[in-house]
């Protein structure tokens, strides 16, 4: 791009885009090639097992019906967090991100708890899991919208003689589309390839995709299967993220752009009350779940360090071994998406990043399925090996670094490095002096978020968790698959711990960023 | 001291830099002055080492610059936004220049100490950029820009966006500054008064050649060309043929007569001096710049005198220059 740059700033670049280049060949393109492989030339065909297209249809229905109903719950709170300034917003804000950042496994453990008998398994259960974890990203990004949107237009509508509703369906909603379509299709997209809540709540018979995908190979061996539904299941997940990044690009040029300073005001007469009423429903909807989840945990605490037919080690060294893989897969992610980030920042944003992003939406499952299948055989035979673990969920965490350090070195003003320069520092002394420190918070806020996501990746894990060293969504899974109030107790028990620690680190990260930059 | 030759920049498919030859000598101010898009600030980052050059050479003394790159080459440079690094205070601004040469801390902190007095910031070593106002902004970025002594400093309209008192103020602070400590140095500007304030001598670039290079007394008494003359404010440019005939304003004389053969059609007044436009009863139109109390008012019938010192002849816009179908703000 810039011819001024001299030859040794080259050769870095393309060691910034060969190294995360290289590690998602051998990690995440291989094993894809392995599924191809496999689904394609074995003796009997390609063809999709029977039963394919139900599992289609109830996969992309109960994903629809989810971004509905996640949209109508979450719209009244981004309505109050995005116009009304009130004491404790930004608690609010952190709070509402809570559930996000919830494993799937903690918040499929929560709603089985809460749930009453009869109702925890089936598809309303798998609605209300998938309504609380995404209320987040409808808050967040239509919250946000909304606070830029500047009164001015609607105050200048109003002066023209348009009424309430007038104003809302024709200056407000239109301002706030392209942030309501980006939220809808984000939800949308976590919906179609979630994992775990319909693994454990879907109860018999209700199955998408993505459990198809694990049932037939982890649970029937039938790999040639599972690996025809994984070609499905991508093909269905590029075109839903085709959509979803087109949308979300819109989502980014929205609006008038106003500061929230100016949009933020204190909410007068009955607005007060919805406000006070949406919050006040919105807090016990995101606390009741875990409320009951600590509840149920209650008196099992001690099972933690006993022996157990579950496991075959003692549940609490779950945690030990979440913790350490969840910090090496942090690190892992940190490194190869920072370098990935600093090569995309170079270009302007376009189709790299959305390439980049692809394994954010490429299933988990398949992910751990093609490591299974693609690294069985010498030399490339790491099944024993501690580390496929660390190196799958640094995969699925990737994308979510990158998605938090472009914007922020994009955001640096180049101008800044070209004075560095001519003060005499070297490109890597300009790294050092101006890219790092100013974009040192975001790569804080992505450690953070690596390590939440690696702690509690599930689908990829349970497929290359070796049995003596499981992690706690592993080992949660485990004691929710045997019977007995007591087995319930520890995966709750289990299920408050992971739940801390990834609180923990997400709000710990959330703290550094101090509120500046948008996190989703 | 700084010496260009035969300098070519292609950016894009067009001629950013079309040959540009340029010497500065030692403890001289060179102001380029061109429109938006002439080149510029292609010329200044070419000579810093951030653009490369497609063709011709810098020099530095008797150093050629080929292919060494920003941070080696001594030179300063300062850009029209400051490009303050936000997250160090004042003092580590402006001693960010000597920590990479080195220095040690108590030298660097009465460097940084002596910059801030020179630079009327004494004692505010320790605010946050954040902080400071337009103005004192100026003042941090030009400090750090001197604070490795750099051998010659490039400044890119480093006053453009300021409001016109302060504005004015800086032009006369910086040309006092640069003098007392004499320092060599190429400012850009498209504005013609800053340039005639701070530059020793004035380049003319136009569309990436330069046209004329001359001191400010020099290029008014004798701009090179009728497309110059006009770009530095000569308003009364006759042009015959492939000659013009300019004439300076301040040799032009409104005396109110009712047998005139021109009526004042506008006037305005800034500081000093008034702008009169009037018009001949044949249609043409002359200015006149008048330095007293009383103008004559629009409508007044006047007498044109010109004073034949004041009239200069020129080449008619040349077209030297080949004509650039995409020669447009786009590159500046």
């Amino acid at each position: 791009m810039d011819p001024g740059r001299p030859a040794l700033r080259r050769g870095w670049d393309v060691a910034t885009a060969a190294i995360p280049a290289a590690f998602v060949a051998l990690f995440f393109a291989f094993p894809l090639l392995a599924i191809l492989e496999r689904g394609l030339t074995s003796a009997e065909g390609p063809w999709l097992p029977a039963g394919t297209g139900g599992l289609l249809w109830f996969t992309i229905w109960q994903a629809a019906a989810s971004t509905v109903l996640t949209l109508a719950a979450g719209l009244p709170l981004a309505w109050a967090i995005g116009r009304f300034r009130f004491r404790g917003r930004s608690l609010a804000r952190a709070l509402v991100l809570v559930p996000f950042v919830l494993p799937t496994v903690v918040v499929a453990t929560a709603f089985l708890a809460l749930l009453p008998a009869g109702y925890e398994r089936g598809i309303w259960a798998i609605l209300a899991a998938h309504v609380f974890f995404n209320i987040a990203v409808v808050t967040r990004i239509v919250g946000g919208a909304w606070a830029t949107i500047d009164p001015a237009s609607a105050e200048a509508a109003a002066v023209l003689g348009a009424g309430p509703w007038r104003r809302a369906r024709e200056v407000t909603l239109p301002q706030l589309a392209p942030a309501l379509s980006a939220a809808a299709a984000l939800t949308f997209l976590f919906c179609f390839t979630s994992f775990g809540v319909i693994l454990i709540l879907g109860g018999a018979g209700r199955a998408t995709l993505e459990t198809e995908i694990y049932n037939r190979a982890a649970r029937l061996f039938d790999l040639q299967a599972a690996a025809v539904l994984s070609l499905l299941q991508l093909g269905a997940v590029a075109v839903v993220l085709a959509v979803a990044s087109v949308l979300e690009a819109r989502a980014g040029a929205a609006s008038t752009l106003a500061d929230e300073d100016v949009v933020l005001r204190r909410p007068a007469g009955r607005e007060r009350i919805a406000v006070v009423t949406v919050l006040a429903v919105s807090a016990l909807v995101l606390v009741l779940p875990l409320a009951v989840l600590v509840h149920r945990s209650l008196g099992t605490w001690g099972a933690l360090f006993h022996e157990t037919p579950a496991l075959l080690v003692e549940p609490w060294q779950a945690a030990v071994y979440s913790v350490a893989f969840a910090s090496v897969a942090a690190l892992i992610a940190l490194a190869v998406g920072g370098l990935a980030a600093l090569a995309l920042a170079k270009r302007p944003p376009g189709a790299a990043d959305g390439f980049v992003l692809l394994p954010l939406g490429a299933s988990a499952v398949m992910l751990g399925f093609g490591f299974l299948i693609a690294f069985d055989e010498p030399p490339l035979d790491f099944r024993s090996s501690w580390w496929l673990v660390p190196v799958a969920q640094s995969l699925v965490a990737a994308p979510f670094v990158v998605r938090i350090v472009v914007p922020a070195l994009r955001s640096i003003d180049p101008q800044l490095r070209e004075v560095a320069a001519t003060l005499g520092a070297s490109p890597a002394h300009a790294w050092r002096e101006v890219d790092l420190p100013l974009a040192g918070r975001a790569f804080a806020v992505a450690a953070g978020f690596a390590f939440a996501v690696a702690l509690g990746e599930f689908g990829a894990t349970v497929f290359v968790a070796r049995a003596e060293q499981p992690t706690l969504p592993v080992a949660i899974f485990r004691f929710l698959g045997r019977p007995g109030a007591e087995n319930q107790g520890v995966a709750a028990a289990l299920a408050v711990v992971l739940a801390g620690i990834a609180v923990g680190a997400a709000l710990a990260a959330e703290r550094v960023a101090d509120g500046r930059g948008r996190s989703l | 001291m700084l010496s260009v030759r035969d300098a070519r920049v292609v950016l894009g498919g067009h001629e950013a830099l079309a040959g540009v030859d340029l010497e500065v000598e030692r403890g001289t101010i060179v102001a380029v002055l061109g429109p938006s898009g002439s080149g510029k600030s292609t010329l200044l980052r070419a000579i810093a080492g951030l653009q490369r050059l497609d063709r011709g050479s810098v020099t530095l003394g008797d150093r050629p610059l080929a292919g060494v790159p920003p941070h080696r080459r001594g030179i300063g440079l300062m850009f029209q936004d400051d490009a303050l690094f936000p997250h160090r205070d004042v003092a580590a601004n402006v001693s960010f220049g000597l920590r990479m040469q080195h220095v040690a801390r108590t030298a660097a902190a009465a460097r940084v100490a002596e910059l801030l007095d020179l630079v009327g910031l004494d004692g505010r070593e320790h605010r946050t950029v954040g902080s400071l106002s337009g103005g004192e902004r100026k003042r941090v970025a030009l400090a750090r820009a001197l604070a490795p002594a750099p051998r010659v400093l490039l400044l890119d309209e480093p006053l453009g966006a300021l409001d016109r008192p302060l504005h004015d103020r800086l032009v006369v602070e910086l040309r006092e500054l640069f003098d007392e400590i004499r320092q060599t140095a190429v400012y850009v500007t498209h504005d013609v008064a800053e340039a005639f304030a701070i530059g020793t001598r004035v380049a003319v670039l136009r569309e990436g050649s330069i046209v004329q290079v001359a001191t400010p007394e020099r290029l008014w008494a004798a701009p090179g060309d009728a497309w110059v003359a006009r770009f530095i404010g000569l308003a009364n440019i006759d042009e015959r043929g492939g000659t013009a005939f300019v004439t300076r304003p301040e040799g032009v004389v409104f005396r109110p007569d009712p047998r005139g053969d021109a009526v004042v059609s506008s006037s305005q007044r800034d500081g000093p001096v008034v702008t009169l436009r009037a018009r001949y009863d044949d249609g043409r139109e002359i200015v006149s710049a008048h330095t007293g109390l009383a103008p004559p008012a629009p409508g007044a019938r006047v007498l044109v005198e010109i004073d034949a010192a004041a009239v200069t002849e020129v080449p008619a816009a040349a077209a030297a220059v080949a004509p650039l179908p995409s020669a447009d703000a786009a590159i500046d």
